[in-house]
C-alpha cells in the first residue's frame, strides 16, 4: 500500500484525481444553471399569466346612448331635486330609444341591464355641475354593464347553454346590434383608478386601496425606521455587550420571524381596544405594520453598522471624537444605504401584507377613497384578497389588475431606494 | 508563546528524513530548550534590564498591567518616554507592544474585555483620571494605525476633521492654513495640491498613510502613538515615513511599534524590547541592537525567533 502510493509521482496522483473534480464542478455548475432557470421559468409563467389575465381589465366597453334630460323625469313637480330625481328611468329611456321594437316589460327589464347602474350617478354628476343641462339632449358614452364588458371581453362564451350565462340570447343579440351601429366601443378604464370600492365591477376602482396602502405606508415608515435606526445604533455602538444584549438579540431576531398575524392581534387589543384608535384606519394599520417591520429594520440596520470598518471608528476616536461624534460623521453615514436597503425590504414587507389587517378591519367593503389617516379605509393586497373572493366574473380580471398595480407600486418603491441610495454613496 | 510553539512544531519528527536534518532538528530543539530556559530565568526576575528612566520624562507609566478578560497581557511594565524623543517598541507578535500603544491614549477603553491598571502621568497629569475626558487626552496624544485608514471623505476634509470637531479654527481660511501645513509638514502637500477636493482614498498606500499622519498632527499634539505604521507599504514609502518620523521628533514624542529591527535601528533613539508582556530590556537604540545585556533581547534581534 505504502509503498504504490510512495511510487507515484505528486503529478500522477492529482492526474489520477483530476477527472472526478472537473465532474463535480461541471455537475454542480449544471445544478445551479438548473436552479437559475427553474427560478426564471416560474417567474415568467407568473408575470405572462398576471398580465395575460389582468391587462383586459385596464379597457372597459362603453356604449354611446343619448340622453334626454327631460323636465317631466327629472322634475315633475317642477322643482329639481338631485336627490330625488329618476336618473335610472332617464337611462331606461335612453336604451330603449335606441330599441322601439322592444315592449314587453321582462325583455325591457333586460334591456335596461345592458348599461352599468353606473350610468345613473355619472347623469346626476353632470347636472349638478351645471344646472343648465336641464331639458337638453346629450349624446354620451357610459359604462355597460360589466357581462357586457365580458363578453365584448370574450370572457362570457355564446356557444354555452343560455342558462349557464349570465347574458340572455335576447341581451346577446341586442348587445350585437349595439356594435353593428358603432354604439359600443373600448376606451381606458379610468374608473379602475379614480373609484373606490363597488359591488359593480365595472364601477369598482383601486384609489381607495392604493391611497390606504400610502397612507399606511407613510405611518409605518415614520414610526419603524427612527425606531429602528436608534435602536440598531445603541445597540451596536453603545450598548454594553453583556448577557441581557444577548438576550435583546435573540429576541429581535424571533420577532422578526412571528406570523405577522399575532402583530394582528396585539394591534386590535392594544391600539383599537386598549388605546381606542379608530377601527379600520391606515393609522392603525400602519402601526400594525410597524410592529412587523421594526424588527427587520434593527436587523438590517445592525448588520450594516456592524460592516463599516472599526479603523474608521478607531481612526476618529484617536483624532478625539466622542462616541455620538464617531457615530454621526463616520459611522451613520457608512451605515445609511445598508439601513435604508433594510428599511425598504421592511417596507416591501409591510406593503404586501393582508394577514395583520385583517385583524383590525381594513377588510371592510369601503367605497369611499379615505382622506385622513382616520379615516376608514382598505389595502391594496386587501383589496386583491376581497375582489378575488368576489363571484362576478369581472372581479378575476380586476384581481389580477390589481396585483399588477401592487407589483408596480413595490417596483416603483424599491426603485427609489435604489436611487436614493445611490446618490448616498456617492457623496461618499 | 507562539513562537516557542511554532519552534516545537519544526521539531515534529518526520519518517524518512535525512541525518542532517536530524542533526538540525536536535540543534533547534537544544535552541527551543535554551529559549525556555530564558523565559524561566526571566519569569523568575520578572526585571526589565537597561534604563527605563530618562532624564526628561515626557510620558510616565508605571506598574503598568492590562487584563484581557483572564488573559494577563502586560506584566507590570514600567517605562518612561522622554521630550522629543523616539521610543521604538520591538518584540515578537503577541507580546504586548501594541496594546501597551493603546494604553497611552486610552483607545483600550472601547474593548469590553480589557482591564488597565498602573500609572499613566502625561506631563504629570493622570490620563486614566476621572476628571480627564478621553477626548481632551486624544486630542494630545494621536495615533497612526497599522493600516492606512483615511475617512471616505475628500483629502481636505480628512486633515480638516480633527481641527473641526475640537474647534481649532477661528474661520475657513484658518482651517485651510492648518490643513496647508500638516499636509505640507506630512509631506504630501505637493502631491496633492490640486486635489484636495479628491476622495482620501484615491491615494496610494503610502499616501494614505502620510494623509493619516497629516491628519493627526493636524490636532497639534504632543505625543503621536504610530502602531507599526509602514507594514503596509512598499520599501520606498517606509523610506519617506521614516523620513517624516524623523522630521516630526524635533516637535513631538514619538513611540512607535514596529516589527522591523531596521526601522527601530533607524528612527528611533530608545527601544523597548516586550517579551511575553513584559518590558525585557530598554535602553539606547545603538546599545540594544549592538550590544544587549538580556539574553531573550539577543536572540530576538539576532534573528533567533520572532
Amino acid at each position: 500500500m505504502t509503498d504504490t502510493i510512495k511510487s507515484l509521482s505528486t503529478h500522477d496522483k492529482v492526474l489520477a484525481g483530476l477527472g472526478k473534480r472537473r465532474r463535480s464542478e461541471r455537475n454542480f455548475r449544471v445544478f445551479g444553471l438548473m436552479a437559475t432557470a427553474v427560478g426564471i421559468i416560474f417567474l415568467a409563467v407568473f408575470f405572462t399569466t398576471l398580465v395575460a389575465n389582468g391587462s383586459s381589465a385596464f379597457m372597459q366597453t362603453f356604449v354611446v346612448l343619448e340622453f334626454e334630460f327631460s323636465e317631466d323625469a327629472l322634475a315633475p313637480s317642477g322643482q329639481l331635486d338631485l336627490e330625488y330625481a329618476d336618473f335610472d328611468g332617464l337611462v331606461r329611456n335612453a336604451i330603449r330609444r335606441e330599441f322601439p321594437e322592444v315592449t314587453s316589460r321582462r325583455d325591457r327589464r333586460e334591456l335596461s341591464k345592458i348599461v352599468s347602474v353606473g350610468a345613473a350617478y355619472h347623469l346626476r354628476d353632470l347636472l349638478r355641475k351645471d344646472h343648465s343641462l336641464l331639458g337638453s339632449h346629450i349624446q354620451l358614452a357610459v359604462p355597460t354593464s360589466s357581462n357586457v364588458d365580458m363578453l365584448m371581453k370574450d370572457n362570457i362564451s355564446r356557444t354555452v347553454d343560455a342558462a349557464q350565462r349570465t347574458l340572455s340570447d335576447k341581451q346577446i343579440a341586442w348587445v350585437d346590434e349595439l356594435v353593428a351601429s358603432g354604439k359600443i366601443h373600448s376606451k381606458f378604464n379610468t374608473a379602475l383608478f379614480t373609484n373606490g370600492d363597488s359591488r359593480e365591477p365595472e364601477l369598482a376602482g383601486i384609489r381607495g386601496a392604493l391611497v390606504g396602502s400610502i397612507y399606511m405606508l407613510i405611518v409605518t415608515i415614520a414610526i419603524s425606521f427612527p425606531i429602528g435606526a436608534a435602536a440598531a445604533i445603541y445597540l451596536e455602538e453603545f450598548a454594553p455587550k453583556n448577557r441581557w444584549a444577548d438576550l435583546i438579540e435573540v429576541n429581535i431576531n424571533n420577532l422578526a420571524a412571528v406570523p405577522s398575524i399575532v402583530f394582528g392581534l396585539l394591534a386590535l387589543a392594544v391600539f383599537i381596544n386598549w388605546m381606542g384608535l379608530p377601527r379600520s384606519a391606515p393609522l392603525v394599520g400602519g402601526l400594525a405594520l410597524s410592529l412587523l417591520t421594526l424588527p427587520v429594520i434593527i436587523i438590517a440596520s445592525r448588520a450594516a453598522i456592524k460592516s463599516v470598518p472599526p479603523s474608521i471608528r478607531d481612526a476618529a476616536l484617536a483624532l478625539g471624537a466622542s462616541r455620538m461624534q464617531v457615530v454621526f460623521h463616520h459611522v451613520i453615514p457608512l451605515a445609511l444605504p445598508g439601513m435604508l436597503t433594510g428599511a425598504i425590504i421592511g417596507m416591501s414587507r409591510a406593503l404586501g401584507e393582508s394577514a395583520p389587517l385583517l385583524m383590525i378591519g381594513m377588510v371592510a367593503f369601503i367605497v369611499d377613497v379615505p382622506g385622513s389617516f382616520t379615516d376608514p379605509s382598505t389595502a391594496l393586497p386587501v383589496q386583491v384578497y376581497l375582489w378575488a373572493d368576489s363571484p362576478e366574473r369581472a372581479f378575476a380580471e380586476r384581481t389580477s389588475a390589481a396585483i399588477i398595480v401592487l407589483l408596480v407600486f413595490l417596483l416603483l418603491m424599491n426603485l427609489s431606494a435604489v436611487i436614493m441610495r445611490k446618490r448616498i454613496e456617492r457623496k461618499w | 508563546m507562539s513562537n516557542r510553539m511554532s519552534t516545537e512544531n519544526e521539531l515534529q519528527p518526520v519518517p524518512g528524513e535525512t541525518p542532517e536534518a536530524g542533526e538540525r532538528g536536535s540543534e533547534l530543539r537544544a535552541a527551543a530548550d535554551a529559549s525556555r530556559v530564558l523565559d524561566k530565568m526571566f519569569e523568575e526576575t520578572g526585571e526589565t534590564v537597561g534604563n527605563p528612566k530618562c532624564a526628561n520624562p515626557h510620558f510616565i507609566t508605571e506598574n503598568v498591567n492590562v487584563y484581557y478578560g483572564d488573559n494577563h497581557a502586560i506584566k507590570d511594565v514600567s517605562l518612561e518616554i522622554g521630550k522629543n524623543e523616539v521610543v521604538a517598541l520591538i518584540g515578537p507578535s503577541g507580546c504586548g507592544k501594541s496594546t501597551f500603544l493603546r494604553c497611552l491614549n486610552r483607545m483600550n477603553d472601547s474593548v469590553e474585555s480589557a482591564r488597565v491598571s498602573g500609572t499613566f502621568l502625561l506631563d504629570g497629569q493622570d490620563i486614566y483620571s476621572k476628571h480627564l475626558d478621553p477626548v481632551l487626552l486624544r486630542a494630545r496624544v494621536g495615533m497612526v494605525f497599522q493600516k492606512p485608514n483615511p475617512f471616505p471623505k475628500t483629502i481636505y476634509d480628512n486633515v480638516a476633521y480633527g481641527p473641526r470637531i475640537h474647534g481649532l479654527a477661528a474661520d475657513s481660511s484658518e482651517l485651510d492654513d492648518i490643513v496647508h501645513t500638516s499636509l505640507e509638514r506630512a509631506g504630501l502637500l505637493k502631491e496633492v495640491r490640486d486635489r484636495l477636493d479628491d476622495p482620501g482614498t484615491s491615494l496610494s498606500g503610502g499616501q494614505q498613510q502620510r494623509l493619516c499622519i497629516a491628519r493627526t498632527i493636524a490636532v497639534d499634539p504632543e505625543v503621536i502613538l504610530m502602531d507599526e505604521p509602514c507594514s503596509a507599504l512598499d520599501p520606498i514609502a517606509t523610506a519617506r515615513i521614516e523620513d517624516l518620523i524623523d522630521e516630526l521628533s524635533q516637535n513631538y514624542v514619538i513611540v512607535i511599534v514596529t516589527h522591523s529591527m531596521q526601522q527601530a535601528a533607524r528612527v528611533s533613539q530608545r527601544v523597548a524590547y516586550f517579551h511575553l508582556g513584559s518590558l525585557v530590556e530598554v535602553d539606547h537604540t545603538n546599545k540594544v541592537f549592538t550590544n544587549p545585556t538580556h539574553k531573550l533581547t539577543e536572540n530576538y534581534i539576532t534573528g533567533r525567533f520572532g
